[in-house]
This record gives C-alpha cells, structure tokens and sequence, in this order.
C-alpha cells in the first residue's frame, strides 16, 4: 500500500482492516497535513476513478463485534449424515496478548497451601528460640537509638595467641633387610636348627651336672668372640698354603702322580728312584731320624720320629707328621724330653700314636687333641723300661677293648702296655735270654738288648726278636716262659727283622755285619743272603709284592730287590743323599708307589719307584685281581722250593 | 690364634708368593701385606667372584660348599680360601 494518499480521498478507502487503517490514515493525515502542502498530488495508477457523486457518498461504517480473521465456512464432516456440513458457530475470539502470571487467588486451593505454610514458618521460629525473637525484637527496638545522642563503644577480649604444639613420638627403631633365600640358604638354616636342637635336648639331659662348665665355657667363649680376628681363618689358611706349596713343587706333584721313567724299558732289569719332595724342619737340625711310619687311613701322612743313635749325644726328641700336600712344614709337632727312638701308629685308629723314648719312657699321643703332651705316659709308673725303647708295635684291642701295644728294650724285656682309662698299665710278656758267653753270675744284671721286634700279620701271637748279639727270636704271646726258636742271624747287631706281609713264613733281617738275610721260619739256615758293602740300618717289605724289599745302608743307598726278576742282585742301588750322610730308615707306602728314607740330618726324602721295580707277575689269562696275595704266596713259594 | 700368625709368615716366606690379603664378611679387608689401593681392589673384585662361585656351588647341591678357588692368569695365580666369616687371597707368581 502506498503511503501516500490524497488529502481528499478520506473517503474513498480500500476495505482491509478498518483498524489498521484507522491508524495509517490518522498518521499520515497528521503528516500528509503538513509535508503535503508543498507537493503536488501523486495518483495511484490503481486508485478507482470516482465521479465527484459518487464521491460525496455517504457511507455508513458499522462496527462488528466479529473477527474478521476467523473463518467464515468451516465445513465438517458428518458421520452421521454421511456428508460435510457447514458449521455456523465459529469461533471469533482473536488474542491479541496473553501473559501468565504469578499471582494466587487467596480463595484458591494453592493461595490457600501458601498461607498455611507461611504461617507455620513465623511459627516454628517463634517455637524454637523464643528468646531469640524476644531478642530481636528488642533488638529491632534498640536499634532505634538516638540519631543525635549516640555512641557506640566495643571492646575485644584478650585472644590468647595461637600456639601449635605438637609432640613427635619416638619413631620405632628401622632397619633395612634385604636377604636372600636361596635353597641352600634355606639348607642351611635348617641344618643350623637341627643342631640348635640337639644341643638343647643334651642341655636338658646333662642340666645339672654340667651349669659349672657351661659357664666357663661361656666365659671362653665370650673371650673368643672378642678377639674376633683371624683365629677362624685356621682352615683357610691351611688350604692356602697347601696351595702355595702345591704351586711351588708343581713339577714335583706332576711327577709323583703322572711320571713313569720310560727309560725302564732299556735298562732291563734295573730301575731307578726319582727323588720327590724333601722334608726337613729347622728345629729338628741337630736331631737323626730314628723312626718312619705310614698313616694307614691317610695315605699321605706319615710319621717321623727323631732322636739320636748316639749314646754320647742325647738331647730332646721330636715327634712330626708331614703330609706329602705340604712338604715344607710339618702338620704336627710333638716335643719329647728324650729322643724318639720307635714309634707306631694304631692300624685302625689312626689318631693313636705310640713311642718309645731313648729313656726307657714309653708314650701315647692323642693327634686329634691339640695338647702338646702325650694322653698317656709311663714315666712315672713302675714298669718302665730302664733303657731305651727300641720298638714298639700296636697290638688289637684285647678282650677289656682296651687299646695295647707291645715294646721291646734295651733292657732285654719285652712288656705289654694297656690303656686302661688314664693310665698305662704294663704286663711283662717275657725277657730275652741271655746268651751263653756272660756268665752265670752277671746274667740277671748285664741284658740281651733287644732292637728289633715284628708281629706275624696273619697269626698276631707269633713274634720274632731281634738282637744286639745278632740272634733272631721267635716267640709267641702265649708262652711266656720260653722262645720257641732261635736262629743265628748275624754277627752284629739285628737292625730290623719283619715278617713277609703275603707268605706266612718267610721274613727278613738285617744287621750291622752288612748283611740281609732272608729265612723262612721252618728252616734254621736263611732262604736267601745278600751283602751290602756297609752295615744295613732298615730293611722294608713291598707291600705289592712279595718278593720286592728295600735295604737303606750306612753310605746312603737304597737298595731295591725283587727276587722274582734277580735272585742275586739288586735292582737299583742308589745314593739318594749327599756325602757322609747316614740313612737310617726306610718305608714304603702303602698306596703309592713312593718310598721315604730318613737320614742322620733329620731329613726325609722322598722318592719314587720306577716301574722296573714295580713289576707285577704276568698275568696269565683268567687269572683276576682279586687272587692277588695267593699269587704273591705262590710265587714265594716257588722261589723257596727252587733255593731248597 | 698364633698358629694362623705363624702359617700366614710362613706363606709370605715362601717363593713367589707376592702378597697376602685377608677379607671379612662385608668385603673389607683387614690385614694385607700389598699397598692400600691394590688391596682395596683385590678385595672387592674378589667378593664379588667368591659370592658367584659360592652360590653356583650350594645352587647345584646345598650339601656342597665351595673350598677354594684359583685364578690363574698369565702373570700370577690368585689363590681364594673362603671360610665362614672371612677370606683369604693369596697372591703368587708360580714358577714355570
């Protein structure tokens, strides 16, 4: 619709809405009454051309109560005529603004809730604090105060200054644990506790007997934990130092394992010792060795004993074990106030030690002891001997169990001593005869000195003595009256005499009229004789043949014989020492193909046989290991009939 | 206690052995004939080989413990012994 109208047309109107262009008209009249003055008329191209009768026309409005807007013909369907009908009612309300508010009718339902429910709350603040609401209220009084004449004055109370106390308790001792359980770790706390145990059941046992030496135990031990230190070390060091041995004699080690002198094999028959280890000991310097053994459990260990053969030159004695792992010190060290002149070690307890002494003592050391003094001693007791020991040889335990040996002196006695708990308790078995050429008056004072004694090995109460006159007796445990035999063996002194350790009746001598003989014990006059150009100090049985024997001499050789290879003459003659240098004893090990000599320096060497020496018959096919000492019997045997 | 005095004396007299270390437990060493540095190092490289070896052993078979111990090399040999509460190095130039 264009704004624009003519000031004359007022009349004339399009039919729209009488309102809205009620409103338009009335403003544009109002404008077009002003601005219109100086413009020219502008028709609309659609206005309607009306004749000026037309225009003064009056027409009459009239004002309905009806929406224009609403809809004149709605038209509904009847489902009961079955065809649309118009509906003549319509509905003519039109809306112009609708707002919703919030305002309750107090009539209502909910004006009424709303009521209610303020008045409880005025209530329920009433109920509570009735005093408060006194309060307030005369609060609301005062606070009307006086504009003009008014003051107002506060204090604050002291306010103690904060303080933070707090108490920190001792924190519970910490420690870091770190451990490992690993299975042997495990093993070995158990094997720990298993002890623990064990200890306590014996405390339990023994409670009363033993509260005084358990606290000087204690003290002891409480003693040795302080001086912490290096006591423990015993056993590392030992093992460290057989190393460092071990280390040093490397090529001495080697050869006593491995060597085996192939040069044998073009030397025919003879053979050769090659010298091993060396042990001697500073303090023993002055001292002769007098006595050699074997350990029979530890292959390695063996013993010696040092003294002096001398008369003239008596002074103290040694006792030593060496063991082939160490040879520069000995394991064990025994001093003895006069020399050692025999010694034995017990075949199945291999910690008793026997001796024999220069002076006529006899004594019995205890090697897993650590004391340094014998566990048995016959120095005071009345049966000693009054002159040298010059053998002594462990015998079996007797009926009592008790361990006893048997020692022969210079005083022509041959005594048995038992251990009876602590002390040694002697039994004369039998005394020498005296020979014919002293006379009848001086025979009880003047002694057949004995040097020599051997225990048969299958038949223990057979026994052969050796004396100073040369004669070799043979005795048995069980008369003590008599000997049952004599043989003339030499013209000086019997050295050594020992039985064969395979044929029963076949044993050796050897004497100082250079001589060693062989005898078998049915005939008076010996089996076999050899001469060594100087006086024979010790002479050893093989304990892997029967034929083979070792003779050691004044001039230091040692002489090897196996009578199955050469009736007449030695396999190896060897010097073994340096010059002047008398050797006195000899013997083979039991296990090892070694022999030790032991000289007037107390020095003992070592030496190893070469296979020459070794030989072993050969065997036949089907013959086993087992028939062993048979064969070595029967090739004796042989021997003996062919000398007959 | 004298007798270990004595052993470890004669040890050191013996040829070619060029020092003597003995350890604690913790690895420390105690006594020595060698400087302080060496010994320092010995010690230390030394516990921790024997700990090795010693659990290698038991771990096999704990009824087993371990005796001793060598290293040789070309210019000496390192000989270990343990014990229950301290070890022993032994150092020696073995002759060849």
């Amino acid at each position: 619709m264009s704004v624009s109208h003519k000031v004359g047309t007022m009349k004339s109107k399009q039919v729209s809405s009488f309102v809205m262009q009620d409103e338009e008209e009335g403003l544009d009249t109002a404008e077009g009454e002003e601005w219109m003055q100086g413009k020219t008329l502008v028709k609309p191209p659609d206005q309607l051309d009306l004749t000026e009768a037309e225009l003064n026309e009056e027409i009459t409005r009239v004002l309905k109560a009806s929406n224009p807007n609403a809809p004149q013909n709605v038209v509904r369907y009847s489902f009961k005529e079955g065809c649309y009908k118009p509906i003549v009612f319509v509905d003519q309300m039109a809306i112009h603004f609708e707002l919703e508010g919030n305002l309750v009718h107090k009539e209502s339902d909910e004006g009424r809730r709303l009521m209610a429910k303020q008045a409880e709350v005025d209530d329920g603040g009433g109920v509570e604090r009735p005093d408060n609401v006194a309060i307030k209220a005369a609060k609301r009084e005062q606070k009307l105060t006086n504009q003009f004449n008014f003051n107002e004055r506060a204090s604050q109370t002291l306010n103690n200054t904060p303080r933070d106390i707090s108490c920190q308790t001792e924190p519970p001792p910490r420690a870091n644990f770190s451990a490992t359980a690993n299975q042997w770790e495990i093993y070995d706390f158990y094997v720990e506790e298993l002890q623990r145990r064990e200890k306590s059941k014996e405390k339990h046992e023994g409670q009363f007997l033993n509260k005084e030496e358990d606290k000087s135990k204690k003290k002891m031990i409480q003693a040795e934990t302080q001086n912490d230190d290096i006591s423990q070390l015993a056993k590392a060091v030992k093992i460290i130092e057989r190393m460092v041995n071990q280390n040093i004699f490397d090529d001495v080690a080697q050869d006593f394992m491995y060597f085996e002198d192939a040069s044998d094999e073009f030397r025919g028959e003879k053979g050769t010792l090659l010298p091993l280890w060396t042990f001697q000991y500073d303090k023993a310097k002055s001292l002769s060795v007098t006595a050699l053994c074997w350990n029979h459990k530890y292959n390695d260990l063996f013993a010696v004993g040092l003294g002096s053969h001398e008369f003239t030159q008596q002074g103290g004695g040694m006792l030593l074990f060496y063991t082939l792992k160490n040879p520069s010190y000995p394991e064990f060290i025994f001093n003895t106030a006069s020399g050692v002149m025999c010694l034995d070690i017990h075949e199945h307890l291999s910690y008793l030690v026997a001796v024999g002494l220069y002076d006529g003592c006899v004594a019995v050391y205890n090697l897993k002891k650590k004391t340094d003094q014998p566990i048995y001693n016959s120095r005071a007791s009345s049966g000693k001997h009054t002159s040298a020991v010059m053998q002594v040889k462990w015998q079996k335990d007797d009926l009592d169990s008790n361990h006893n040996f048997i020692s022969v002196s210079a005083d022509g006695r041959l005594v048995s001593w038992t251990l009876v708990k602590h002390e040694l308790v002697f039994t004369e078995i039998i005394k020498l005869p005296v020979i014919d050429t002293i006379p009848d008056d001086l025979k009880d004072v003047i002694p057949t000195v004995g040097t020599s004694l051997d225990f048969h090995k299958q038949k223990d109460y057979s026994f052969l003595v050796g004396t100073e006159h040369g004669k070799i007796h043979k005795g048995s445990k069980y008369y003590s009256s008599k000997f049952l035999e004599k043989y003339d063996a030499h013209f000086m002194n019997v050295t050594r005499v020992k039985w064969n350790p395979f044929h029963p009746d076949v044993f050796i001598s050897c004497g100082w009229d250079w001589m060693v003989k062989i005898w078998d014990q049915t005939m008076k006059s010996p089996v076999f004789t050899f001469e060594l150009k100087t006086s024979v100090t010790d002479v050893a049985w093989a304990p892997y043949s029967s034929t083979v024997f070792a003779a050691v001499t004044t001039d230091g050789k040692v002489h090897v014989f196996d009578l199955n290879i050469n009736k007449y003459e030695a396999l190896c003659q060897q010097k073994v020492v340096s010059k002047k240098t008398k050797l006195f004893n000899i013997e083979f090990n039991p296990v090892h193909p070694i022999i030790i000599v032991g000289d007037d320096r107390g020095h003992v060497t070592s030496l190893k046989l070469s296979p020459n020496l070794r030989k072993k018959p050969k065997e036949k096919k089907g013959q086993d290991l087992p028939k062993g000492p048979e064969v070595e019997i029967a090739k004796m045997e042989q021997l003996l009939s062919s000398m007959r | 206690m004298a007798e270990v005095e004595e052993t470890i004396k004669r040890i050191q007299s013996q040829k070619g052995v060029q020092g003597i270390i003995i350890v604690n437990a913790e690895g420390i060493p105690i006594k020595s004939t060698l400087d302080n540095s060496s010994t320092v190092q010995y010690a230390g490289n030394v516990h921790q080989l024997l700990l090795k070896a010693r659990g290698m052993v038991r771990d096999i078979d704990p009824q087993n413990d371990l005796t001793f111990l060598r290293v040789r090399s070309k210019k000496n040999e390192i000989m270990i012994a343990p014990d229950k509460d301290y070890f022993l190095i032994v150092i020696q130039n073995p002759t060849e």
